[in-house]
């Protein structure tokens, strides 16, 4: 129930938008999300954005568990 | 797909499972709350792959499932109403209720109609003028905005006949219910990371600071939950207990402020009514005086009946974690994802459900 | 309404006699249909493949193909799943009466080519039409005959531990692309039913190893069902890998966003198959040399323990269990 995917922003037209996710384009509702803006990445939960993903603390997260990993394999 | 695939690396998820099993010694049990975690987390096999000290155990964080039969029998009731279009999200159509279902309902005449939005529902309404639109509102803190967004919509629009029949539920309330009953010993909480996108980190601070469980906001990959775990074992081996956000990419302390706002514009708390847990104090949203012309619990005459529920299932229990699907008597045998006794098996994030699909032991 | 079919084309007077002429036998045309007999006659020896099949698919066009394509290339796959040459195909029309006589048109063209390519001949037909609301446009009912070569010996039943199972490609994208007609799902590249006629790729799988034991087309149900029922079939397990289970990224989004497993997805151009482990590489290879098989893979292996059961192995390393589909997340998609 609290499925929500991350869609990319190709147009904005009032409070609506057009989304992609995976090669799928969908009308996404910004009534939640009016900061966001085209190129934006945001959670889309049934046909509203409910955030805007913030793209650079998913990089830092891939980055800490990258070392992690590195770690694992130094003692593995 | 972006934000997706990244985050279901196998190449990370094996140095996050080496850490949890280096650093975990302390023996302890920890809740994930959202049923998008369970599914995650049976669907991955992760209680496999993580050591023996760390215990996992659902909670009641499916809408479907903590819906109270006498909530579906209204919605069940409001669907028999002449000229009433019933919208709802698929997952309801088929729960059993006291003594039918939406899908039943259907199949005797009813106009039952699944939408994967809300919009559509406003579009229904527009399209279907000599009709009354229903919108079954199901939901944690995710999902209530946008139904308050639908409301102001239909305002803006002056649509006047949606309404929304609303049996949201609101997450805190029922955690400090499920902690204050005792039933559980939890050492952990793994946090719902889309209901925390919209509120924020704060609302869980209570876990840690008036009952000493560390708390972590996850998201839904595989790797989120493995992240999470990982940061759990962290605060119980150095004796810490606080609120940390795993799922930084998707949630912010202070959540969605356009998103709670527009909340508090069209609904209030109020008590609900939990399956399994009873009624939790402020723990329900109720439609405020001014959009109650949007009701559907004012607008209609309908008689819900008594509510019953079925023997033998312990749906409420499982929700409570207390006990797991195998316990109970009726699990893969009478109650099956075909032929489904209670909610937990019907609703694809019920804890039943994930466990009958992914996790059934290989001899059962 | 000229241009609509009415009650009378299917009554078996002038309009049905004129229908039959102009718009079947002209597309359909073989010396047996052509004699208009009550019954199509030949002459068979060796072991015959039989097979029937209704088709009720709403849309009736859909991205990629359409309800005539679709008949063709069921019944087709049907036979060559049990190792026959397709030979001929019984055609029967159930047509809701309004139905425009350009879409009809359309189909019977879709069926022509389509068997064409397959090599098949329709040899006889029927053609009744209903009262509007009977029907939904149009219902297609067709019977398939085709001949077993001597030495191959194909059932669900001949799996053997140590077995190998190979699919020929990317699973979910008929139910998607039907999905997405229906929902107004819209694709930056629009993707499309893979609803192909797969005799030719099972010819060569054949011929480079006779030993296949099991072969089956995941239609209704998706690969996990069907893997399954091979499983119960030849009382042994089935243990697949999640990161050789090729899916588009198109299909995974549809899937992520509207809740759905692609396991469990309607195929309608592919197949699994079930051979021993010495021939995997090269019945592969003649797989990937076929149009329908070039993103061909072994995604598993055949075991004794737990008969019955489907196990995968996640992206995690950790296994679950594959289910058969319950109950029905996309109805009338075949």
């Amino acid at each position: 129930m609290c499925l929500a995917i991350p869609a990319l922003i190709k147009s904005i037209e009032g409070k609506e938008a057009e989304a992609e996710i995976g090669g799928i384009i969908r009308r996404v509702s910004l009534w939640l999300t009016p900061e966001a803006e085209v190129g934006d990445y945001v959670l889309v939960h049934t046909g509203y954005a409910i955030n805007v993903l913030d793209q650079e603390e998913a990089e830092e997260t891939l980055r800490l568990l990258e070392e992690i990993a590195e770690i694992g394999g130094d003692e593995g | 797909m972006k934000f997706i695939t990244e985050f279901r690396r196998a190449d990370l998820a094996e140095g996050l499972i080496s850490q949890i099993h280096r650093r975990s010694q302390t023996p302890v049990r920890f809740m994930e709350f959202c049923g998008g975690h369970t599914v995650t987390i049976f669907r991955y096999g992760i209680r496999q792959i993580l050591p023996s000290t760390i215990e996992m155990v659902s909670g009641p964080g499916c809408p479907i499932c903590v819906t109270a039969n006498a909530d579906l029998d209204k919605a069940i009731a409001l669907a028999h109403v002449p000229d009433v279009i019933i919208a709802t999200f698929g997952d309801m159509i088929k729960v059993p209720g006291s003594r039918s279902s939406l899908q039943q309902a259907k199949a005797d005449g009813a106009d039952v109609r699944m939408v994967y939005s809300t919009m559509d529902a406003i579009k229904m309404a527009e399209e279907n003028p000599t009709k009354s639109v229903i919108f079954l509102g199901i939901g944690f803190e995710t999902t209530a905005p946008t139904i308050a967004a639908s409301v102001l919509q239909a305002e803006d629009k002056r649509i006047r006949n949606y309404y929304v029949l609303s049996l949201h539920k609101l997450c805190p309330p029922v955690i400090r219910a499920i902690l204050d009953s005792g039933e559980v010993k939890l050492h952990g909480l793994i946090c719902p990371g889309h209901v925390s996108a919209i509120i924020g980190s704060h609302p869980w601070e209570f876990i840690a600071r008036d009952y000493g469980i560390p708390c972590v906001v996850s998201g839904f990959e595989p790797l989120d939950i493995l992240q999470c775990v990982d940061m759990l074992v962290d605060q119980i081996e150095i004796g810490e207990s606080k609120v940390e956000i795993a799922y930084r990419r998707g949630v912010r302390p202070e959540g969605n402020q356009q998103a709670l706002k527009l909340m508090a514009q069209v609904f209030e708390p109020c008590p609900a009514t939990w399956r399994g847990i009873g009624e939790v104090t402020d723990s329900g949203l109720k439609i405020r005086k001014e959009y109650q012309h949007f009701d559907a619990e004012l607008a209609f005459d309908f008689d819900p009946g008594l509510p019953y529920e079925p023997s033998g299932c312990i749906c409420g229990d499982i929700l409570r974690g207390v006990k797991t699907p195998f316990d109970c008597q009726l699990f893969a045998k009478a109650c099956t994802p075909q032929y489904p006794v209670g909610p937990c098996m019907v609703s694809s994030e019920g804890s039943c459900a994930a466990c009958y699909h992914y996790g059934r032991d290989f001899e059962g | 309404m000229k241009d609509r079919i009415l009650l009378a084309h299917g009554s078996g007077g002038r309009l049905a006699h004129e229908l039959v002429e102009k718009s079947f036998l002209q597309a359909f045309t073989n010396p047996i249909l052509a004699k208009l007999d009550d019954s199509a006659v030949f002459d068979f020896s060796g072991r015959l493949a039989f097979t029937t099949d209704s088709y009720v698919i709403s849309p009736i066009f859909f991205p990629g193909g359409d309800i005539g394509k679709l008949a063709v290339c069921g019944t087709v796959n049907d036979l060559a799943m049990s190792g026959a040459q397709p030979l001929y195909l019984s055609l029967s029309f159930i047509i809701e009466e309004g139905l425009p006589q350009s879409e009809l048109g359309q189909i019977v063209d879709s069926i022509q080519n389509t068997a064409k390519e397959a090599g098949v001949k329709i040899a006889t037909g029927d053609t009744k039409v209903v009262n509007r609301g009977s029907a939904d446009k149009l219902f297609i009912n067709t019977a398939g005959i085709g001949i077993i070569p001597q030495r191959v010996d194909i059932s669900g039943s001949n799996a053997t531990p140590g077995d190998r199972v190979l699919l020929s490609g990317p699973i979910g994208d008929h139910g998607i692309a039907v999905l997405s007609q229906r929902e107004g799902l819209r694709f930056s590249t629009q993707l499309e039913s893979d609803c192909a006629p797969l005799n030719s790729l099972v010819a060569e799988m054949l011929e480079a190893s006779p030993n296949i034991h099991c072969l089956r087309d995941p239609t209704r149900g998706g690969l996990a069902t069907t893997l399954n029922e091979l499983a119960k079939q030849s009382k042994v397990s089935i243990r697949i890998e999640e990161e050789k289970v090729p899916v588009r990224e198109e299909v995974l989004a549809a899937c992520e966003m509207l809740g759905f497993d692609p396991l469990y997805i309607a195929n309608e151009g592919k197949l699994v198959a079930i051979l021993s482990a010495e021939d995997a590489d090269k019945v592969l290879k003649a797989m990937r040399e076929n149009p329908y098989g070039k993103d061909a893979s072994i995604i598993g292996e055949v075991r004794a323990e737990h008969p019955g059961r489907v196990v995968m192995k996640t992206c995690l390393g950790a296994s679950r269990i594959v289910d058969m589909l319950v109950g029905d997340p996309l109805p009338r998609i075949c």
